[in-house]
């Protein structure tokens, strides 16, 4: 026999495998010990591992610490009376602190510029502080600073978050469809990117006069174009994963599957760069008040601070302009750390210590 | 086969994709056709599973998706249940996801990272209204059991499954709708050996329990006929052969399929066969072969009747043309004392041919390859070596086993002189004139 099978052969199936059991490759002895890991009762999700990662980056909790004191600051600076034109709480007082030592728009003009100076700082209710010194009008810049958050904060924010709902959208339809859809899109897109974020800007605001919304409202037709090309580029890939398709398989609609499928897995660097365009966003607003082309020279929003005091540091009155400087200054590098720090939680890879939590491949 | 209506019968399917261009080219009408199916039919049959192989990209997943109508194909019907679907508006389609479902390659990559297991077989009962609210997490945890996995996993998220349980996964969510028809793409290939055999299980035990029909595509012949009723063996777009399992794997086969068969690895350390290598690599399907496709690659081409041809000298002869009509003979690199010598030895070609006739018009040829006129070349070859692979297109025939698309088998044409099994007289004899011109 043995002499007989140690032949060398052309016929096949001489060894042959029969079937798979599938109870022994079941019930065998586990070639490593690592077992999938399915102790925790709830699973995470991706945007809780980000939220980990976040909290250990303390540069980035740095930044949402600074910024969270300053919305506070600006929110508390002043008491807020709604408006009347406001139904039902008409008038009202909704928030009754007043944190900035004196009014913001209380002037003293006769007296004028003052130097910053200690005096005064422990007296209560403060009166006659001028921790940063007062500006030509005689009005305290500490309030002022504090007061004009409200603005140069807001206008960041609320320019972002109207950026994003008319980018994010554009961007979804034209990656998803392609075609015509898209080529339209991205043309329109690439003709706005034409010009320079800032003259298009100046130009909205030649047309449209100076006021609060107008200046969100040009800082939104410039601010889009970047979500639009980034949430495409990101659908473009998303879309081939395989959940796609097997979406479609199942029957759900296009509506359903960019908001359940594509978007939540095509958002993280959309999130990324919005967090850190809220500081270009602040940068330009300031840069328009600056050159006179922002709110009204009476408003205490940063950049129409600086832009009244230009001459300042000339004249050696430096405190008119360093403190709103700073305020810009302060709040931009903030929002930048915060950014990073978004970026670095969504990047898994950037990730070298998280190995304990075993959800991780 | 039986007279019944399959279940699933699809019919001269076509899908063309426009190949890559800029807006210049679209603008000058300067696209080209990438034929990825070019003309398929086959049948299934309730319960049955028909098994798709070929090399990559030779178009396996495209049926799949087209016949889903996941891609829209560009000519051809398919026929569900004796209605074609593709002419259906896009609300009648959704009605009938509930019977045609589609299990992917990868399992990591074909469930949402970011939804549970629940949501992601739950959608499939939302968007069909499939069970009341009462029963949904019943009936999701009941698919969880009956795919093998334990129900208390349905709060989790796909990251915390392996490979095998996430596969197990998208066939619970197909399963959800209780569908009649599945398309398997791949289904195996990305797992390891056990998991392959548990997951095979899985999906012939289904098939005994719920009667699913399946298209099973993979590119491991070894994977199919184990699981499949009916084999089809692609290449580049069209059927080469289609039969069951036992009459692919018996004489008379198409050649492709004798190299895919040989290239089976076998356990026996002593086993000493053949395996037959095919030369060179797959023609791009932009500008796909004439006549038979396999032609340019084949083993066994059809020598022309007025020479005389030993098989592997015309092997030779075949590849120089070939090469000469993609220029893809770096003839600068040869000695420049001896390129005759160099390039026939390149070439795999005898020093003399046993044809003497035939060796004067390839030593022609061979001059004008040297002087790297690949044109000439190519031209002199084709117009005196005819052969019906690269002029005829074959078209899928009887035989003893099987239906085989290869001129081969086709009486019409003069058999090689290689060997006897050729002569194939099926019952389709009397339509060999289609394929006679």
């Amino acid at each position: 026999m043995s002499s007989e099978t140690s032949q060398r052969t052309t016929e096949r199936g001489r060894i042959r495998v029969s079937g798979f059991d599938v109870d022994r490759v079941e019930s065998r002895e586990p070639l490593s010990s690592w077992e999938p890991d399915l102790q925790s009762e709830a699973g995470r999700g991706r945007l809780e591992y980000a939220w980990m990662r976040f909290k250990r980056n303390r540069l980035a909790l740095f930044g949402a610490t600074t910024i969270a004191f300053m919305v506070l600051l600006a929110v508390f600076s002043r008491p807020i009376q709604l408006p009347s034109s406001f139904p039902v709480l008409a008038g009202q007082t909704v928030q009754p602190f007043s944190l900035a030592p004196a009014d913001p728009a209380a002037q003293d003009v006769i007296t004028g510029y003052r130097e910053p100076t200690l005096e005064n700082l422990l007296a209560w209710p403060s009166a006659g502080l001028y921790l940063f010194g007062a500006d030509w009008a005689g009005r305290d810049i500490l309030s002022r600073v504090m007061y004009g958050g409200r603005w140069s904060l807001s206008i960041g924010f609320i320019a972002v978050a109207m950026a994003l709902l008319v980018g994010v959208p554009l961007g979804s339809v034209a990656g998803y469809y392609g075609g015509k859809v898209d080529e339209l899109i991205m043309r329109l897109v690439d003709l706005l990117y034409a010009f320079p974020f800032i003259v298009l800007a100046i130009a909205v605001i030649a047309v449209l006069g100076r006021g609060y919304w107008e200046m969100i409202l040009a800082l939104v037709v410039v601010g889009w174009l970047p979500y639009a090309r980034i949430i495409r580029g990101e659908i473009l890939s998303v879309k081939e994963n395989e959940y796609v398709t097997a979406a479609k398989a199942l029957g759900s609609r296009d509506r359903s599957i960019i908001t359940r499928h594509i978007l939540p897995n095509a958002m993280a660097p959309v999130i990324v760069q919005a967090t850190l365009s809220i500081g270009t966003t602040v940068l330009v607003a300031a840069a328009l008040g600056f050159i006179g082309l922002g709110l009204s020279p009476a408003s205490a929003e940063w950049g129409v601070m600086l832009n009244v005091e230009q001459d300042a540091i000339a004249r050696g009155r430096w405190w008119a302009g360093l403190f709103p400087g700073l305020a810009i200054f302060v709040f931009v590098m903030a929002i930048n750390l915060v950014g990073d720090g978004v970026r670095d939680a969504f990047d898994p890879q950037g990730d070298q210590t998280d190995t304990d939590t075993g959800g991780l491949r | 086969m039986s007279g019944s209506e399959p279940l699933l019968r699809v019919e001269g399917l076509e899908k063309y994709y426009e190949s890559e261009s800029d807006f210049i080219d679209r603008l000058l009408g300067r696209q080209k056709k990438v034929k990825a199916v070019d003309d398929v039919s086959f049948e299934i049959h309730e319960g049955e599973t028909l098994g798709l192989v070929g090399e990559s990209g030779c178009g396996k997943s495209t049926i799949g998706r087209s016949i889903l109508q996941l891609r829209k194909p560009t000519a051809g019907s398919v026929y569900f249940k004796g209605q074609d679907i593709t002419t259906l508006s896009d609300s009648d389609l959704r009605d009938l996801r509930k019977e045609m479902q589609i299990i992917f390659q990868n399992p990591q990559s074909s469930l949402n990272p970011r939804l549970t297991v629940n949501d992601i077989i739950g959608e499939a009962l939302d968007i069909h209204g499939i069970e009341g609210d009462v029963s949904r997490d019943a009936r999701i945890k009941d698919l969880l059991e009956r795919v093998g996995l334990n129900a208390s996993h349905a709060n989790r998220y796909p990251h915390e499954f392996s490979g095998g349980q996430l596969q197990r996964i998208g066939i619970a969510r197909a399963l959800a709708v209780d569908p009649e028809f599945i398309v398997c793409d791949e289904p195996v290939s990305a797992l390891d050996v056990s998991v392959q055999a548990q997951i095979l299980n899985l999906l012939e035990d289904l098939q005994d329990e719920l009667g699913i029909a399946y298209l099973f595509i993979a590119h491991d012949l070894s994977v199919v006929e184990h699981i499949a009723d009916q084999i089809a063996v692609m290449y580049l777009g069209k059927i080469a052969e289609i039969g069951t399992p036992e009459e692919l794997f018996a004489p008379p086969q198409h050649p492709y399929t004798e190299a895919l068969l040989s290239a089976i690895p076998e356990p026996d350390p002593l086993w000493d066969g053949d395996r037959i290598l095919l030369e060179g690599s797959v023609p791009s399907p932009i500008d796909p072969p004439s006549g038979c496709k396999f032609h340019t690659r084949c083993p066994r081409v059809i020598p022309p009747s007025d020479y005389e041809f030993e098989q592997e000298e015309w092997r030779a002869v075949m590849s120089l043309r070939h090469r000469a009509r993609e220029e893809d003979i770096a003839v600068e690199t040869f000695d420049d004392g001896a390129p005759m010598e160099a390039l026939r030895e390149e070439l795999d070609l005898p020093s003399t041919l046993s044809d003497p006739e035939a060796e004067r018009v390839v030593q022609e040829a061979l001059r004008s390859v040297a002087d790297e006129e690949f044109g000439d070349a190519e031209s002199l070859l084709s117009e005196t070596f005819d052969t019906p692979c690269s002029t005829d297109k074959p078209v899928l025939r009887e035989t003893d086993a099987g239906r085989v698309a290869c001129h081969l088998f086709d009486p019409a044409y003069e058999a090689g002189p290689n060997d006897g099994t050729t002569t194939g007289d099926g019952p389709a004899a009397g339509s060999a004139a289609s394929g006679d011109d």
